[in-house]
């Protein structure tokens, strides 16, 4: 007991620290290290909807290409490239608390993050989705088979099934990202992280950036990989 | 935190109503429902499961009181809905969070020396993320039921089945979560929070089994999400995915399904393993033979476990070649298992054994496992099981290891360590009975299943010829036993938990550092940080250097 009050003392200046662990860097780790066994169930999780769809690209090889073509990949590329900068702003967020900047520079770089985001979600949804909506391409939601698509064309509903589980699972976990990193901006106003202790920063960096991976992997399993450069499709 | 505890040396108990523990420092219902204590979070575990495990136990009455008549007594859409609801519950919201969720929970900080697990809100949410999926399921139960097998096939649970699929697989899937939460958590806490001088290979080997089973939880469960979402999705937006009629592919749900669920029988399996070592050396005061092939064969089988799926697929039309190294794998996939049951009776050769209730459980496991491990061979085998596959054959098969197994650990651990979780004894002599009665129960209610099996029986039938009426009555009688066997325990420990005599620290004279702190333990376990300087099951009190 003695011992626990020692503990807490001795760390006063953190009230973040929690009494389980013994110090300030044993919680720190374990932190940083439960992010990491979480962001392997999240393969798991991304990896059995990519098997998935990998085993499905290869049987029905023409109808995937099909769908593959009918996607608009100038919102795929325009979107990977504001992803790809929100990392950018993520990794300069937690770099400047790692040397001591103030907390409004974390700030800056923080929102900017998010800014980026929401670009990415606007252009998705309301942009991209919508035309696929109007282009009847939403299974489930009014889909039409073109006769032009011949034999294969049963099987393109399920490319659009795949394309928009995969694409608003990802969504999603960017819809979940957000709030969390506009929290963690809020502790970076009040100047709670330093040189020293960053690591709720950090860890939400994890998260942000194995988002972007995943979104790194789906472009191009989703939009190029349709042979839209090497055949001419199903048009 | 704030409470004061008087300072308590072990072995010298004094009456538990002057000493404050987890149990009596707060006793208003918040402070359990909001506990951030892992202890009071596993009692939390423990009541829902035992709730779930008796609703499940219900369904299996009603079945086998159905299989008294060749004729049935219920109708046959109401036996589907009996054994797919027991199946889903014994299955996704008793076993899998079984030994984990109470002892795992309750032993894995203690065992370390720690004061908790490293993220205890996340534990906290693990268990209303667990009510949560429990609630939609007995939801599903409500409305009407569900009739696809616990296994869910596609395309009748996707097309066909006019049941409540959804609600069950909602709840199946979030309950997932619930698990991977809990794995989450063991993992860390195991490689981060370890008590000073407690090495890896100094961890007690239950620990080392909790670790191999949050492998599997991690890597297998979010697998099994996916699969029932696109389940979900296939049959409420009609999209061919599963459904070979509108483009789908059933084979492939079938693929989803066994990656995670045969790596799911060991999450049900590993964690009994676990307690088997910790009841083996201490009822027969001895070091257990081979700590390191024990320690190393968990981690075996969790990896093994995740490339035999296929052998739950030979006559689905995978090919041969698929079912040749599907059947490899899986002979292999058994010896890690064998080597632990060579290495628990190494360890009983030559001990000085007792038969508390605890080792007779553990003691009824090595053969019943044993049963259950060699049967998996003949299905293992290609040519057998097509023969074997679909009939009694693998009821009685994956009952002995689930049931035989999995919950005889369970109980024998919780018969090990409620002196340690309550502070209270339980009646020996009636614990021992009750033991006795189950192993009898469960041998009369499965033995004769073999038997059906091998005949033709097939399972998952209402009604069956009249020439296997005899061992289906036997079969049933057993279940009754088996009913009365699990209701002993149920009472006795009631009613312990209220007037049974006081336990003091160690009633078994066991090593491990959870003895080492009082019964039942104050809110930080321990009074001081442990320092360990020996290896675990250290029995004869010789040093470091004679290993194994
Ligand atoms: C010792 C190694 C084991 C081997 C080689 C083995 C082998 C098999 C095989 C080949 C089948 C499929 C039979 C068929 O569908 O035709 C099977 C079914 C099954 N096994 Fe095992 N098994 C082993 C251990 C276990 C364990 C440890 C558990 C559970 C804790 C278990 C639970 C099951 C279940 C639940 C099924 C039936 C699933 C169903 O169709 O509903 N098995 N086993
Ligand atoms: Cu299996």
């Amino acid at each position: 007991m003695a011992d626990m009050a020692a503990h807490n003392a001795h760390h006063g200046q953190h009230d973040a620290f929690q009494h389980q662990f013994e110090d300030m860097e044993q919680q720190r780790d374990a932190g940083t290290f439960g992010m990491w066994v979480f962001l392997a169930q999240e393969i798991m999780f991304f990896g059995g909807i990519f098997g998935a769809y990998i085993v499905y690209r290869v049987l029905f090889h023409d109808a995937f290409e099909i769908g593959s073509n009918l996607l608009n990949v100038r919102f795929g590329a325009i979107n990977t490239i504001v992803l790809i900068a929100s990392s950018l702003t993520m990794a300069m967020a937690i770099h400047s608390a790692q040397a001591g900047k103030k907390g409004k520079t974390q700030v800056m770089y923080l929102l900017l993050t998010v800014l980026l985001g929401v670009i990415f979600l606007t252009l998705k949804f309301s942009f991209e989705w919508r035309t696929d909506y109007h282009e009847h391409l939403i299974p489930g939601f009014g889909f039409v088979i073109r006769n032009a698509w011949g034999g294969a064309g049963i099987h393109v509903p399920l490319f659009f099934c795949f394309y928009f589980f995969m694409t608003g699972l990802h969504a999603l976990h960017m819809i979940i990202g957000i709030p969390i990193i506009l929290v963690i901006a809020v502790m970076a106003w009040r100047n709670r992280f330093d040189e020293v202790y960053y690591a709720p920063l950090e860890m939400v960096g994890l998260y942000w950036h194995f988002v972007d991976i995943v979104w790194i992997f789906l472009f191009p399993l989703l939009y190029l990989v349709g042979g839209r450069y090497l055949s001419n499709g199903g048009q | 935190m704030s409470t004061t505890v008087i300072a308590e040396i072990p072995g010298h108990e004094r009456p538990s109503v002057e000493r404050v523990n987890y149990l009596n420092v707060d006793h208003s219902v918040k402070s359990w429902l909001l506990t951030h204590d892992h202890k009071r979070i596993a009692l939390l575990y423990l009541i829902s499961i035992t709730l779930m495990f008796f609703v499940g136990g219900f369904f299996a009455v009603l079945m086998r009181l159905n299989l008294i008549e060749p004729t049935g007594l219920v109708a046959p859409e109401t036996y589907n809905k009996l054994f797919t609801m027991h199946g889903v519950i014994m299955v996704f919201f008793f076993l899998v969070p079984s030994i984990p969720a109470t002892l795992g929970n309750f032993l894995v900080p203690m065992m370390i020396g720690a004061r908790d697990l490293a993220f205890p809100r996340i534990n906290l949410l693990s268990w209303y993320i667990y009510i949560l999926g429990a609630a939609f399921t007995l939801y599903a139960v409500i409305s009407g039921g569900v009739d696809t097998g616990w296994t869910f096939y596609t395309p009748y649970s996707s097309s066909f089945s006019h049941t409540s699929v959804i609600p069950t697989a909602v709840g199946v899937f979030i309950t997932g979560f619930s698990s991977i939460l809990t794995g989450l958590n063991f993992i860390v806490t195991i490689h981060k929070m370890r008590a000073p001088g407690l090495t890896w290979f100094r961890l007690p080997l239950f620990i080392w089994a909790m670790y191999a089973t949050s492998v599997i939880f991690i890597l297998g469960t979010p697998v099994i999400a996916i699969t029932l979402f696109l389940l979900g999705l296939e049959r409420l937006l009609h999209i061919g995915i599963f459904d070979p009629a509108i483009g789908g592919d059933p084979i492939l749900f079938q693929h989803m399904f066994w990656f995670y669920s045969h790596p799911a029988v060991y999450i049900m399996i590993l964690p009994g393993m676990g307690v088997m070592s910790e009841l083996i050396t201490a009822f027969s005061r001895k070091r257990i033979f081979g700590y390191t092939f024990v320690a190393f064969s968990s981690l075996a089988i969790a990896i093994i476990s995740f490339l035999v799926w296929g052998h739950h697929m030979f006559v689905t039309g995978q090919s041969v070649y698929a079912g040749l190294i599907f059947s490899v794998l899986s002979f292999l996939v058994a010896i890690p298992s064998a080597i632990k049951v060579f290495n628990w009776t190494a360890t009983l050769y030559k001990g000085s054994i007792s038969y508390e209730a605890p080792m007779l459980y553990a003691l009824g496991f090595i053969g019943l496992f044993t049963m259950g491990g060699l049967t998996g061979l003949f299905l293992a085998s290609l040519a057998t099981d097509v023969h074997l596959n679909g009939t009694y054959f693998i009821v009685a098969h994956f009952h002995y290891i689930m049931v035989g197994g999995a919950v005889m650990a369970y109980l024998g651990g919780l018969h090990f360590w409620w002196p340690k979780i309550t502070g209270r004894l339980y009646p020996d002599a009636w614990a021992r009975f009750a033991a006795l009665v189950i192993f009898v129960g469960f041998n009369l209610t499965f033995f004769p299943q073999f038997v059906l099996g091998y005949l033709g029986m097939p399972r998952r039938y209402a009604v069956y010829p009249g020439e296997f009426q005899v061992l289906n009555v036997m079969s049933s009688a057993g279940a009754s036993i088996l009913g009365v066997g699990y209701l002993i325990p149920l009472i006795y420990f009631i009613w312990s938990f209220k007037y049974g005599p006081l336990a003091g620290p160690n009633p078994w004279g066991a090593k491990g550092l959870e003895w080492t702190t009082p019964s039942p333990p104050p809110t930080e376990n321990f009074e001081e940080v442990p320092i360990v300087t020996e290896q675990a099951y250290n029995y004869a009190g010789t040093s470091e250097s004679a290993h194994g």
